[in-house]
């Protein structure tokens, strides 16, 4: 009776917008390659954070006061007088940790197994885009507290665009409002920190997974699970339904439908993964002073500068970049450049192999060597500016922009291995 | 492969660990060792705050009734024996001192105290409390080790005394002579040596405990969530490996 | 569910319990999301229990307090007004208080703790306007009854116990918040009798 009447709705609604059959088409019968391994979480874990950052984030800004005045005094407000508000808190600062951990696996996930390239570029641009988002999003959400770390974080990564040649002093003034960092420069940080970049995030994360089933996913093998049609024995074929989208074009081998099989095993992962961040939000909320930064727990200060100012962790790599770099406007440009460079990465890369499974040995030490001076350049960009300190940064840069530029040397006549027909399972 | 990465991995971490050193010595802090979950400890502390600091150093985030609450005082004797300065027991933790006199007075205002514990450490409170010695030089005539120079009287001078800084030199590992300095034990206090770090000690907890009110109830919170997504991590796990029996 | 081939009870018995336990898992997150509306520390600072001097009022004065942002009438009732509450039982609506609109200690023929001060807040129960106090030319409005509240709004009328009358638009008796003595000349709004704080 009661499912009689479900089917009947359902069937009302499908006449009007096509409800189930997009539910078939992108989780209950979309095919996904059945060897996906542990790096193939961290986009699920991306979203479950980003859906985290809004929910927190709608519940803060309802008892946050957005002036120079308030805005610190509303944070301890939050954190003191507000039922659970510390807790909310915590949420969203862990959260903004979180979402650059998972980001940055799921990039190296794309990195290893090649997914961007052909045909997954406009996907890996999609993500790019919202990667850049959300560092500014996270740079504004880091001046919203006022705290004294918050202003000259910002104040830092404003001058930059000082560094542009002619305009750029009427620019930094044009960007804060304002003589110097000021109330007026939170208002418009907090306008587009609560509205403006989340709006286009969801968007992007819209586009990236509507990109994403159209090309299908990518597998630690790097193999293609879709074969031309009429080209695969019957009995070689994947024994599930899929959608007429993908089943009609072509013949699917290897694939399970998303739900249920990787809705229960995302759903293992989200569990372990909220154990680790329950974790650290609970017991370590500071992240050792990397999350929230002891100077951020006194008032922002023009007339007082921190000891030491350090980025977040997480723009760590890519302020290292800038700090080494002995010129201002050339030290922009390799900061940016080195966000460029990943947004090429699909034309850097002119192999037709896409797994490390199956590429030259050169190919896996360049990889590694990317991951270390990756991770190199984040621990130093926290760390105060020493002869040494630069010494290794340089090198670490160089390893940086190295990666792209041998990959693009290596990859046209590459010494791979024979790529399987099938994934390995 | 695997070596490669690990002798790779294993010189970055001595060439940070030399950057780190490079960076410069700081002051060794001595560990307060305090106790959040001691009520009688923060009671104590509490007292010592409105006694000596409240005077200059406003909790100007926290208030009255939850101090009291937290600390198990109840309002009346809170009222009674914790608020000398006529407020509602709702009120926040503040005093009547003009910004623009003190920072007349001493150079710059008094800084409010409530996230102290938090943008200094309790190990830091601790130790600077504890680190007052004679300079003549000074306006109040006192300098401390862990803060150099700064602007504040050393109001618990009547309970520690004071000491005096002695610098001698040193032969260090490197076969080097060192300039070392030393608090000398203080003098004319009416307490101890051990009775003075019981005070300071349980006036670094209060100031702990103020920093952040929620700092318990946080843990016990998370005790309780870790082991919820313990068990519903084992949950998912069977359910996952069920589903997955139909995948060959 | 054509793609799931198998479907045996352990495989619907943990799936019925993944939904039970993850649905327990929501409703905890979901926790301080819906505490956080509850009024702060600071709207509990600001609406904390209010101290009012009635020791120098007249008898039939009446003033009003300030308490959570809402008008409090504490009203001094002579002997006459007294006698008087008991003679239009049969014009009122609830006229003992059977509709939970005054405290357990208040729930009386008086609806006050001491027969001479009545204190209730001065908000129409009919959509809020603060009814206007008549001291001796109540008639007007009801005959017979000399003193009582009348409401400009939509013409609702109380009596000098706040009860209300019959055939008018307001459903309830003025509401009698909680308060106590703290000695014979204050009365403590917010604070009941036999309590040690307000409702934190």
């Amino acid at each position: 009776m009661l499912m009689k009447l479900f089917t009947d709705l359902m069937g009302w609604v499908d006449q009007r917008l096509p409800v189930t059959d997009a539910w078939n088409k992108h989780v209950a019968q979309y095919p996904a390659p059945k060897n996906f391994n542990i790096w193939y979480v961290f986009g699920i874990l991306a979203s479950i954070v980003l859906v985290n950052q809004i929910l927190t984030g709608i519940w803060l800004t309802m008892n946050y006061e957005p002036s120079g005045a308030g805005a610190f005094a509303s944070v301890e407000y939050i954190m003191r007088d507000v039922d659970y508000g510390w807790l909310l808190r915590y949420m969203h600062s862990t959260g903004a940790s979180a979402f650059f951990v998972v980001i940055y696996l799921h990039m190296m996930r794309g990195l290893m197994y090649g997914s961007y390239q052909k045909p997954r570029e406009l996907l890996w641009i999609f993500g790019m885009l919202i990667f850049l988002v959300l560092m500014a999003e996270a740079f504004m959400g880091y001046l919203l507290p006022w705290g004294n770390m918050s202003y000259w974080g910002a104040q830092v990564i404003i001058s930059l665009f000082g560094a542009i040649p002619i305009i750029g002093d009427d620019l930094t003034q044009w960007i804060r409002g304002d003589y110097v960092i000021s109330g007026a420069t939170l208002n418009r940080f907090f306008a587009l920190h609560v509205i403006a970049l989340p709006l286009v995030i969801v968007i992007l994360v819209f586009l990236h997974i509507l990109a994403l089933h159209e090309v299908g996913s990518n597998n630690p093998d790097g193999v293609n699970i879709k074969k031309p049609k009429g080209s695969v024995k019957p009995e070689d074929l994947s024994k599930f339904t899929f959608h007429k989208q993908y089943s009609g074009k072509y013949d699917i081998v290897d694939a399970v439908p998303f739900h249920p099989y990787y809705t229960v095993k995302d759903l293992m992962a989200i569990v372990g993964f909220l154990f680790f961040f329950c974790w650290v939000m609970f017991f370590a909320p500071e992240g050792g002073g990397y999350f929230m930064e002891a100077p951020n727990f006194t008032p922002a200060n023009g007339l007082k500068t921190p000891e030491h100012i350090a980025p977040v962790w997480y723009f760590g790599p890519f302020y290292t970049i800038l700090r080494v770099v002995p010129d201002k406007l050339l030290g922009a440009v390799a900061m940016f450049g080195a966000i460029v460079m990943l947004f090429l990465l699909p034309w850097f890369d002119r192999g037709t192999v896409r797994s490390v499974r199956f590429r030259s040995k050169w190919h896996l030490i360049n990889l590694i060597q990317f991951a270390i001076c990756f991770i190199i350049l984040g621990i130093l960009g926290t760390m105060p500016a020493t002869p040494i300190a630069n010494l290794i940064g340089v090198i670490a840069s160089f390893g940086y922009f190295g990666f792209f530029v041998a990959l693009w040397f290596y990859s046209k006549n590459e010494n791979t291995k024979p790529v399987p027909e099938r994934v390995s399972y | 492969m695997k070596k490669l990465i690990l002798a790779f991995t294993l010189s970055v971490a001595a060439l940070l660990s030399a950057t780190a050193l490079a960076a410069g010595p700081s002051i060794p802090l001595d560990k307060a060792n305090n106790d959040l979950s001691d009520k009688e400890s923060l009671k104590k502390g509490f007292k010592t705050y409105l006694n000596y600091c409240l005077g200059c150093h406003q909790l100007q985030y926290q208030r009255y009734n939850r101090t009291f609450a937290d600390l198990g005082i109840d309002d009346a004797d809170g009222v009674e024996n914790y608020m000398y300065t006529g407020d509602k027991v709702g009120d926040h933790i503040t005093n009547n001192m003009s910004k623009k006199d003190a920072a007349k007075w001493f150079g710059t205002a008094p800084p409010d105290l409530t996230l102290e514990a938090r943008l200094r450490s309790p190990d830091w409170i601790y130790t600077y409390l504890r680190s007052f010695y004679i300079d003549e030089s000074r306006p109040f005539g006192v300098n401390n080790t862990v803060f150099k120079d700064v602007g504040m009287p050393h109001v618990l001078q009547g309970l520690q005394g004071v000491s005096t800084l002695e610098v001698s030199e040193v032969r260090g590992e490197d076969g080097k002579m060192h300039k070392v300095s030393t608090l000398s034990p203080a003098m004319g206090g009416s307490l101890t040596t051990e009775e003075y770090d019981v005070v300071i000690r349980d006036l670094t907890n209060f100031l702990e405990y103020v920093g952040e009110p929620n700092k318990l109830e946080r843990k016990n919170i998370g005790y309780w969530v870790l082991v919820f997504l313990f068990f519903f991590f084992i949950l998912t796990y069977f359910l996952k490996k069920e589903f997955w029996k139909d995948v060959h | 569910m054509s793609n799931v081939p198998v479907n045996n009870g352990r495989r619907r018995f943990l799936t019925a319990a993944t939904a039970v336990v993850g649905g327990a898992g929501v409703v905890g997150a979901a926790v301080p999301f819906i505490a956080s509306w509850n009024p702060s520390a600071r709207a509990k600072a600001a609406g904390a229990p209010v101290e009012v001097n009635v020791g120098k009022m007249q008898p039939g004065q009446l003033i009003r307090a300030e308490w959570r942002g809402k008008p409090v009438y504490i009203v001094r009732r002579s002997e006459q007004i007294l006698e008087e509450l008991s003679k239009h039982d049969s014009h009122l609506r609830d006229p003992s208080s059977a509709e939970p609109q005054q405290p357990e200690y208040a729930a009386n023929a008086y609806r006050s703790i001491k027969p001479e001060y009545l204190v209730a807040l001065g908000i129409c129960t009919h959509l809020g306007c603060a009814p206007t106090h008549h001291n001796g030319d109540f008639e007007q409005f009801v005959e017979g009854v000399p003193n009582g509240f009348f409401c400009p709004c939509h013409g609702s009328t109380y009596d000098m116990a706040g009860r209300v009358f019959q055939n008018v638009p307001a459903p309830l008796n003025l509401m009698v918040p909680e308060h106590s003595f703290i000695n014979d000349g204050t009365i403590i709004i917010g604070v009941g009798q036999d309590e040690d704080k307000g409702d934190a």
